[in-house]
């Protein structure tokens, strides 16, 4: 099994030749279909894509594109059903489902269009729960989220529980949550779908340090004006890719 | 995911529900407590008839006037048990080293204005030492009170309230029994009824020679207790009284007995196992509203873990296993279960030492019972919070996430 493999090193020399040496995200014609009551409905058929550390890629699409299956693939909150997935060296495309949880709590950093935080628990100890399931101890927990709290600007905030804060605050605990443990990559689906459009920008401009402070992220949208934040595009039809392009900064 | 964590999460959502909680609480609550009271209902009857055992001191059979049978039939004419016959006995029964003759007769007893009806028995001065008991205030009659007919009455411990007055003053004064004064020289210890049907702490004893010439008026007996010497197995001594009181009855060889003799100790043994079938039908209906009380959890369980569908979905998209998923729902079933318990016990107990004060009932609420109650509980805990808690651990993260 590919997770067993110690060294970054070692698992990249698994990869297919033909991708750079630093892709984080290698998909090769992956596919996904759901059984509908008898109907094969095919939601992804055939996506090879390459995302390489720091990049900043946004995945567009219409509703029924596949965007979001491509999006739970590749947190590997599902498998696929054809095609192979390695995210950072790992070949997670054929892992179970206990092997998955620890991917996704190593090497995703999860954002969501509805933040989905623990309502009954504080910003602090909402940053803390991946940090809880890598199994670190009290001490170090706290250390850790209280510095990812204070790099997306809420160190004031931090024993304030979701309801006591604003929606753009909430997505930042979330961004800090998804940050604690240094993943390799943080995915985020529709981030700004809950937030007016000031707020977004706060939240945009956010993913935009965080991008340039080296970290890898997808993000997943609908809206062109917030994937135009994004340094590229893949634009998804049908289930494929359609458009895979830079985006063509304004300033 | 450290223990701790969990622990604490389940103590987070558990007052997040506060209402909620109690009532599911209330239900194992309710089932502990009535397994622990029940329990304590039963030991505490068990226990009485033990002492009780223990209280009639070893080797003693009692001898009871019968009808003597021809061929199997009863024939009309009653047989008694004289004064004659524990004579024969005393002196002829080898094997036999204690005989207490017993003549007893319900009577009006009188001290000043307080007019009381209880048992008058009529005996001899070895009673207390064969019957072990002791005499806390004055002294019981002796032999020599005896042959000399005596009016001394020796009072049961709850005699003094009934005439209205406390123990160590009743000794010197003079009651009435039947019209005949008798002074009061002595009363004796606390026995208890142990759940029988007559109390021999209501019971007054008098010499038996008083009571045959001055009260009763016949030298019949209602029975005869005799101990059987140490070291000779009860069937010997049986056998060894038998054959006197055959030949002072003049039963022929073949004939049955005109007479029962009864095993004090066999009869209350049975009457022990009889307390233990009821203790465990007590304990095993009560065991019931434990049971209910576990479907409470595991209902309330389903509801969490519907309710929480989606704290599900981000924690295992966080990177929780599904067997951290499990662990969190069973231990939050199982703190549930486990306070519930602990409460019930506390209720459980509390109830059983009221019942013992208000009621009077014999209860004993035994450190065995108490243990297997908490245990018992935390495995209701387990056992019905297995089910939602491997429902939580499956749910597909996707789907939770988008759960509304």
């Amino acid at each position: 099994m590919n997770a067993a493999l110690s060294t970054t090193a070692e698992r990249m020399a698994m990869l297919p030749p033909d991708v750079p040496r630093d892709a984080m995200i290698v998909t090769r014609n992956l596919q996904r279909e759901y059984d509908m009551g008898g109907e094969v409905v095919r939601a992804l058929r055939g996506v090879d894509v390459t995302i390489r550390r720091n990049e900043f890629v946004a995945i567009m699409g219409p509703s029924g594109s596949g965007k979001s299956t491509l999006m739970n693939m590749i947190g590997c909150l599902d498998s696929p059903t054809g095609g192979e997935y390695w995210l950072n060296g790992f070949r997670v495309s054929e892992l179970a489902d206990d092997e998955l949880a620890r991917i996704r709590n190593k090497e995703i950093g999860f954002v969501f269009q509805t933040f989905n935080l623990l309502p009954r628990a504080t910003a602090l100890h909402n940053v803390e729960l991946p940090l809880v399931y890598a199994g670190i101890g009290a001490k170090a927990r706290v250390a850790k989220a209280t510095e990812a709290l204070r790099k997306v600007g809420l160190a004031d905030r931090m024993h304030h529980r979701p309801n006591e804060l604003s929606g753009g605050q909430r997505q930042r605990v979330a961004v800090a949550r998804a940050l604690v443990n240094d993943p390799s990559i943080i995915l985020a689906d529709e981030p700004t779908g809950n937030l007016d459009s000031a707020t977004s920008a706060e939240i945009m401009q956010l993913f935009e340090e965080l991008y340039a402070g080296g970290q890898t992220i997808v993000l997943v949208t609908h809206e062109h004006d917030i994937a135009a934040h994004a340094a590229r595009q893949v634009h998804l039809l049908d289930g494929r890719i359609e458009q895979d392009f830079l985006t063509e900064k304004s300033s | 995911m450290l223990l701790g964590e969990t622990i604490a999460v389940a103590f987070q959502s558990i007052r997040a529900n506060k209402l909620r909680t109690a009532l599911t609480m209330l239900g194992v609550i309710i089932g502990v407590a009535a397994v622990i009271a029940m329990v304590a209902l039963g030991t505490g009857a068990q226990r009485a008839v033990e002492e009780r055992i223990n209280s009639l001191g070893a080797n003693l059979l009692t001898i009871y006037a019968g009808q003597s049978f021809n061929r199997g039939v009863a024939s009309n004419n009653r047989v008694s048990l004289t004064t004659d016959d524990a004579d024969a006995i005393t002196k002829d029964a080898r094997l036999i080293s204690a005989v207490v003759p017993e003549m007893q007769t319900s009577l009006q007893v009188k001290l000043g204005n307080k007019n009381i009806n209880t048992n008058v028995l009529g005996t001899t001065a070895n009673y207390t030492e064969v019957r072990n008991y002791t005499v806390p205030f004055g002294r019981m009659f002796s032999q020599g009170d005896n042959n000399s007919r005596q009016r001394f009455a020796v009072l049961g411990w709850d005699v003094p309230e009934m005439l209205g007055g406390n123990p160590a003053a009743m000794i010197g004064q003079t009651i009435s029994i039947r019209g005949i004064p008798f002074e009061i020289i002595g009363v004796l210890n606390q026995k208890g009824s142990g759940g029988s049907w007559s109390n021999p702490d209501e019971q007054i004893l008098i010499p038996l020679q008083t009571a045959r010439y001055r009260i009763f008026g016949t030298d019949r007996l209602r029975s005869i207790t005799v101990q059987v010497a140490e070291g000779v197995p009860l069937e010997q001594g049986i056998v060894d009284f038998e054959r006197v009181l055959r030949r002072e009855h003049k039963i022929r060889p073949g004939a049955d007995n005109d007479f029962q003799v009864r095993n004090q100790q066999e009869i209350l043994a049975t009457q022990q196992s009889a307390t233990q079938v009821f203790t465990a039908l007590l304990a095993s209906i009560a065991g019931v509203s434990l049971l209910v009380g576990g479907i409470g959890i595991m209902n309330i369980m389903l509801v969490s873990v519907t309710e929480r569908t989606r704290e599900i979905g981000v924690r295992k998209a966080l990177g929780a296993t599904r067997g951290n998923i499990l662990t969190q729902f069973l231990i939050e079933a199982m703190v549930l279960s486990f306070v519930g318990g602990a409460l019930g016990i506390l209720l459980g107990s509390g109830t059983a030492i009221a019942l013992a004060r208000l009621a009077g009932w014999n209860t004993y609420v035994s450190p065995t019972a108490i243990g297997v109650a908490f245990v018992f509980s935390a495995a209701v805990g387990l056992f019905f919070g297995i089910w939602p808690a491997r429902r939580a651990s499956r749910l597909d993260p996707i789907v939770a996430l988008r759960y509304e």
